[in-house]
């Protein structure tokens, strides 16, 4: 496994110094935006879970904690949908590169839950009435028997430790197969029904 | 500064929301929306500052 990994993911190619010429556009950050934006909202987040509710709907830098939270978690959304647009326009699974596509797909639709189950637990009568009117979608199609939006500790355990540790994982598995694969090369200027050759890593 | 901004951003009065077809979005949302948009087209449009070669 040890040897598999190296040879797939040469150590010196985890962290590149250099990129295609292509890789020169405002299009190629929005990844790593939506990167930071996650650290933010996993300190922000294990802030507001060292602390609680008394200290964060309570004090004054409290308050300012659960902002960060909230605007790191809109940053994070936002730049990982533009993220997705771009890569959907230039068509990023070309070369072998489905993995990529469906890890981040996956990433997507579970930090989507992430968010709604943070609007469940966060504590306050806006939480109860979003409770309230989530559980009748939720239960007509069955999905309330095992995920009951009432419930606030299985709320809080999903938010707080079942989806970040997924989100997480994903996230990291997602750049490794960037970085196993490489940038995907833009759309030929003619288009033909030729295939894309999956990149080895980075190229100078 | 921050009274032009509360003029110009009234969270006293309810939400304005928009209703077109089987579409009903806040403003603010919709303004999100933009704003990604506009993000987007910029990241085509702006030009990356390109390096010196070595």
């Amino acid at each position: 496994m040890r040897d598999r990994a190296v040879r797939d993911l040469p150590p010196e190619t985890l962290l590149p110094d250099v990129q295609p010429a292509y890789v020169s556009s405002w299009m190629y950050v929005f990844g790593v935006l939506t990167i930071a934006a996650l650290v933010m909202v996993l300190a922000s987040g294990t802030a507001l879970a060292v602390e609680g509710p008394q200290w964060y709907h309570g004090s004054n830098l409290g308050h300012f904690v659960n902002g960060l939270h909230l605007w790191s978690v809109e940053l994070f959304l936002a730049f990982m949908v533009v993220h997705l647009w771009g890569k959907f326009f230039m068509a990023a699974w070309r070369g072998k590169r489905a993995a990529t596509w469906i890890t981040g797909a996956v990433a997507f639709v579970t930090s989507v839950g992430t968010a709604f189950t943070g609007y469940l637990v966060q504590s306050n009568f806006d939480s109860q009435w979003i409770a309230t009117q989530a559980k009748d979608g939720l239960n007509s199609v069955g999905i309330g028997a095992y995920f009951n939006v009432l419930n606030y500790g299985q709320m809080l355990l999903f938010h707080a430790l079942l989806l970040p540790v997924l989100i997480v994982a994903l996230t990291a598995w997602h750049v490794l197969l960037v970085r196993r694969r490489g940038v995907v090369p833009p759309l030929p200027e003619h288009r033909r029904t030729h295939p894309v050759p999956p990149s080895t890593g980075v190229t100078t | 500064m921050s009274g032009l901004l509360a003029a110009l951003i009234d969270l006293g009065s309810g939400p304005v929301y928009v209703n077109w077809w089987v579409l009903h979005i806040s403003a603010a949302n919709l303004v999100v929306i933009g704003v990604m948009v506009l993000l987007f087209l910029g990241a085509l449009l702006v030009p990356f500052p390109k390096g010196k070669r070595p």
